[in-house]
């Protein structure tokens, strides 16, 4: 993976208004994966609308940690179920008549 | 224009209190905020009230306006004229949520009363991706054999996008960076487009693979011999074995649907025999068929 495709932490930081702490503490709750790369803790590009999306939940709704962490966990077993589903729904089209 | 019920919409009465307005918003954004309710449109349109509703009643100067012309709005308009020359202060919580706010994201009824624009103090002034655009695009299963560019008209915007052969039904892309405008300078949201593909009239498809029905006449099934089989690819000649019997299949390697994302690589294509048997018979072939009859039982 090229370095492009990371953000560093302070960058994100700095353009959110939040505080270092605050992703040190999603790191620590299993939340994000931050590699470090040249010395510097970054998120990877691809990951950064999960955490706006946690940002959102912290500070807007004022969710805590163990919330976050049941939310996101809930969040991505639908989107699972909802990817079955489609499937599913492709597979009795085998038995529609146009 | 409908009259907005901002009480109604929080759930409650016209004497509440800060305390209970804020307490009521919270409530109800947690429990329609987008990001608990991924694509559901109802859900964003509700939380869009409800985020008006607080907009509105947790600004005093907002919330003294709507309780004396709410229901009046003809007055409203003539008290807003008299306004313009006052300069407007902020207040209130908002919620800033980053798939995007802008006057757009409000009702006609807000944007008339108060210009369409948030309280400049009214939310934390970070940088937020831009809203998420959700678009659906119908095309045909034979559109989506091969790769092929197409434009599309978002917001007014024509954007050309190429889309790849295999994208299957209910499936979403994201067109990085089309989407909403962002917010305090940050980056533009993006445009997820999701297939609706149509069944065809002869090939159904399950995943990469293709099911077709092929009728084949009795002679045929029984003696065997060359069948011509359509194909989304043009037709093929298949041997038939002898004996063929009515239902069963036969599977052609590589003649599916292709594969998303990965050129040259195919499904494969399941054709299943449907044999037809022969009506308005001759004299002659009956008594055939009477032999063929005693012969074989």
């Amino acid at each position: 993976m090229q370095t492009e495709e990371f953000i560093s932490i302070e960058t994100f930081c700095a353009y959110h208004g939040v505080e270092f702490a605050f992703i040190n503490t999603l790191e620590e709750f299993g939340l994000l994966e931050l590699p470090t790369i040249n010395q510097t803790k970054c998120i990877p590009s691809v990951q950064l609308a999960h955490l706006e999306k946690i940002v959102r939940l912290h500070f807007d709704l004022d969710i805590n940690m163990e919330g976050i962490e049941a939310i996101v966990h809930l969040l991505n077993r639908i989107e699972n179920l909802q990817a079955e589903i489609t499937a599913l729904k492709n597979q009795l089209r085998l038995y529609e008549d146009i | 224009m409908e009259i907005i019920d901002y009480y109604k919409v929080l759930g409650l009465d016209k004497n509440a209190g800060e305390k209970e307005i804020k307490k009521a918003f919270r409530k109800l954004a947690r429990k329609y905020h987008p990001d608990l309710n991924p694509s559901d449109k109802a859900a964003q349109k509700k939380f869009q009230q409800i985020n008006e509703a607080n907009e509105v009643l947790s600004d005093p100067e907002k919330r003294a306006k709507y309780d004396k012309y709410g229901k009046d709005w003809e007055h409203a308009e003539a008290f807003e004229k008299a306004r313009q020359t006052q300069r407007q202060s902020g207040g209130g919580e908002g919620y800033r949520f980053s798939e995007g706010t802008s006057s757009e994201d409000f009702s006609d009824f807000f944007n008339s009363m108060f210009g369409g624009s948030r309280s400049a103090d009214s939310a934390r002034t970070v940088k937020f991706r831009g809203q998420d655009y959700h678009a659906e695009l119908s095309l045909s299963l034979t559109d989506v054999y091969k790769t092929h560019k197409r434009t599309l008209t978002v917001n007014g915007k024509n954007i050309r996008i190429s889309i790849p052969a295999g994208v299957d039904n209910g499936q979403a892309i994201k067109i990085k960076g089309h989407g909403g405008p962002g917010i305090n300078g940050g980056p533009n949201g993006d445009l997820y487009i999701t297939f609706s593909i149509a069944n065809h009239s002869r090939f159904k498809r399950v995943g990469n693979d293709l099911f077709t029905t092929n009728e084949l006449d009795l002679y045929k099934a029984v003696l065997g011999g060359e069948v011509i089989v359509d194909t989304l690819d043009g037709q093929v000649k298949l041997l038939l074995k002898p004996e063929t019997q009515n239902g069963s299949k036969v599977k052609l390697k590589g003649k599916g649907f292709p594969v998303y994302k990965k050129e040259g690589e195919f499904g494969d294509l399941y054709v299943t025999w449907s044999v037809k048997i022969p009506g308005n018979l001759s004299e002659k072939q009956k008594a055939l068929f009477e032999e063929l009859s005693k012969l074989s039982s």
